[in-house]
């Protein structure tokens, strides 16, 4: 009877979790979806604890404050870390998977209750998990620049990977069908949290993006194997939402760069175009904030296209205030979002809103580019790749067919820059030498506020 | 018996695929960074599993492992949910559009 009830709140919990992402789908929604997923939470926790088999609670207890003495301040982190705390919930995620089925196997093994099926579930449960759980902290590290972002190469890269997954990948078939081979199953271990480690190794930083969402939705798959070992149809259900979720993301994130998962898992993307940076030298025309104030007071449409380099000097504040002194002249200012622009998908809008720009300025790439020809100065704030006018046309360039902003297509552009040295892929960007471009130099916080300054300082002479 | 189980779990796992992706293909790109951590959050359901192995007291190595695992996704239900009602507070149109609804 009790049973029975349990399975009514995993039914309500599913239903809710449905719920929960159906109304995430619009911003006005949205913090209602959070709560459905709270409730959904609850009551599948609640419908957990009333099983009987569960006949000892002290140390779920002790686990449950410990995992809410983690996670509280982990909500805390400035939004620029968001992508690392993503990872390293993917991480989390992972583990929980790898030790639940490490267990069942453990449990199973002294009870001889081992069959074919149980142990290939567990097998595909404790091979995902573990190499979420190792790969994901790999990736939170190289997005913290605790281990280098730069893609970590070596001979026969591909091929060592490619072994170690097919030996754990073997191992877990002969435990199949031979399950009493605990060492076996160590082998497996020890080869999934390794391959993890291995296959984020040579993964530079510009493909984060890409490489968070494929962790997602390992993470999701761990849960759904969880769910055939325990034979829980509400752990399948959640995980598969997780992992459609993942998968779609990096699907997006992949046509963003104009690139396939192969490629971005084994292409070792930011290493090979050392040789192509060479050419002739060309000019580009610098301006000061005073000129780049002057010329934006002239515009009617204005549209900003943020990159990652606006966060890391900690710019969208300053970059607010522009946004406020313009429209407040009744010019019309866009925010134009690259897909990858930021360290995973949506980051950029995040940041935005978080400096209290209003989301309705925030427009999509294939939405703002047919408006790119009517706008008067496009403004690029630590963007570059995604800019470049080279993924149209230069079938020699790395990122030859990426869909880009048409920024080239404005009347007037400014480039905010450090210098002119080629941005994070290492690609040289035309766009800096056209006849309509002005490149402001200098830090783009500082820049911003020079801007800033130059136009409230004008406002106030009226 | 088991068989006839492993069917139906493979029909949830397909159904659920599919719900998963018509809802969240409607999803705003605004909203893919709460869309994360909102699926990351819910992807810790896997508490549930912890709980039986932290609770059945099988044996001290699994209760252990349980246990471990129950603060690994607890942590992520409680960051996960709160960094994704965090980060929606944040999300607001322009005023006189509002308004004017």
């Amino acid at each position: 009877m009790i049973h029975g009830l349990t399975q009514l709140t995993y039914l309500a919990a599913a239903a809710l979790f449905i719920l929960s992402l159906r109304w995430l789908s619009h911003p006005k929604t949205a913090r209602r979806g959070v709560a459905a997923g709270v409730g959904g939470m609850t009551l599948a926790v609640v419908g957990t604890l009333m099983a009987p088999e569960i006949v000892n609670f002290k140390w779920i207890a002790i686990a449950m404050v410990i995992g809410t003495l983690i996670g509280v301040p982990l909500s805390w982190v400035p939004l620029t870390a968001v992508p690392q705390r993503t990872a390293l919930s993917h991480a989390f995620g992972g583990l929980a998977a790898g030790l639940v089925g490490t267990a069942k196997y453990i449990v199973w093994y002294e009870h001889g209750e081992l069959t074919t099926f149980r142990t290939g579930a567990i097998v595909l449960e404790v091979i995902l998990g573990y190499l979420t759980f190792t790969g994901s902290l790999m990736a939170a590290g190289k997005l913290q620049e605790i281990v280098p972002t730069r893609p970590i190469t070596y001979a026969n890269q591909n091929i060592v990977n490619l072994l170690l997954l097919a030996i754990a990948i073997g191992a877990g078939v002969y435990l199949t069908i031979d399950p009493y081979v605990p060492m076996a199953f160590v082998v497996i271990v020890l080869l999934s949290l390794a391959f993890g480690v291995l296959l984020i190794l040579p993964i530079g930083g510009a493909d984060m993006p890409t490489v968070i969402s494929l962790l997602n939705s390992y993470a999701g798959l761990a849960a759904v194997a969880m769910g055939f070992v325990l034979e829980n149809k509400l752990l399948i259900t959640a995980g598969a939402l997780d992992g459609s979720s993942g998968l779609i993301l990096s699907i997006i994130m992949c046509r963003a760069m104009n690139r396939s998962f192969t490629n971005v898992l084994f292409g070792a993307f930011g290493q090979v175009q050392a040789t192509a940076a060479a050419g002739e030298a060309k000019t580009a025309k610098s301006a000061t904030p005073q000129d780049v104030a002057e010329l934006l007071t002239t515009a009617d449409r204005v549209v900003i296209v943020p990159g990652y380099g606006m966060a890391v000097a900690q710019a969208q504040h300053k970059v607010r205030e522009l946004y406020d002194q313009l429209t407040k002249r009744g010019i019309d200012v866009r925010f134009a979002i690259h897909p990858v622009a930021g360290r995973m998908p949506g980051h950029m809008n995040v940041l935005l809103a978080e400096s209290e720009i209003p989301y309705d300025a925030l427009i999509e790439m294939d939405d703002i580019n047919p408006d790119m020809a009517q706008t008067d100065v496009a403004l690029v704030v630590g963007a570059n790749d995604v800019v470049n006018p080279a993924a149209r046309h230069d079938k020699g360039s790395p990122i030859y067919g990426m869909p880009i902003i048409d920024v080239d297509k404005a009347k007037a552009i400014v480039a905010i820059k450090r210098s002119m040295n080629p941005g994070f892929a290492g690609i040289d960007n035309e766009l800096y030498y056209l006849d309509q471009t002005l490149m402001a130099f200098g830090d783009a916080k500082q820049v911003v506020s020079d801007v800033v300054k130059s136009l409230s300082g004008e406002g106030s002479g009226h | 018996m088991a068989e006839l189980d492993l069917w139906s779990m493979l029909f949830v796992f397909m159904l659920a695929t599919f719900v998963g992706f018509q809802v969240i293909q409607n999803v705003s790109r605004l909203l893919h960074t709460p869309l994360m951590s909102l699926t990351n959050a819910i992807s810790a359901i896997a508490i549930v599993g912890a709980i039986l192995m932290a609770g059945e007291e099988e044996s001290t190595l699994a209760t252990v492992l349980g246990a471990v695992a129950v603060a690994a996704s607890m942590t992520n239900i409680v960051s996960g949910f709160l960094i994704t009602d965090r980060m929606l507070k944040m999300f607001r149109a322009r005023e006189p559009r509002e308004s004017k609804k």
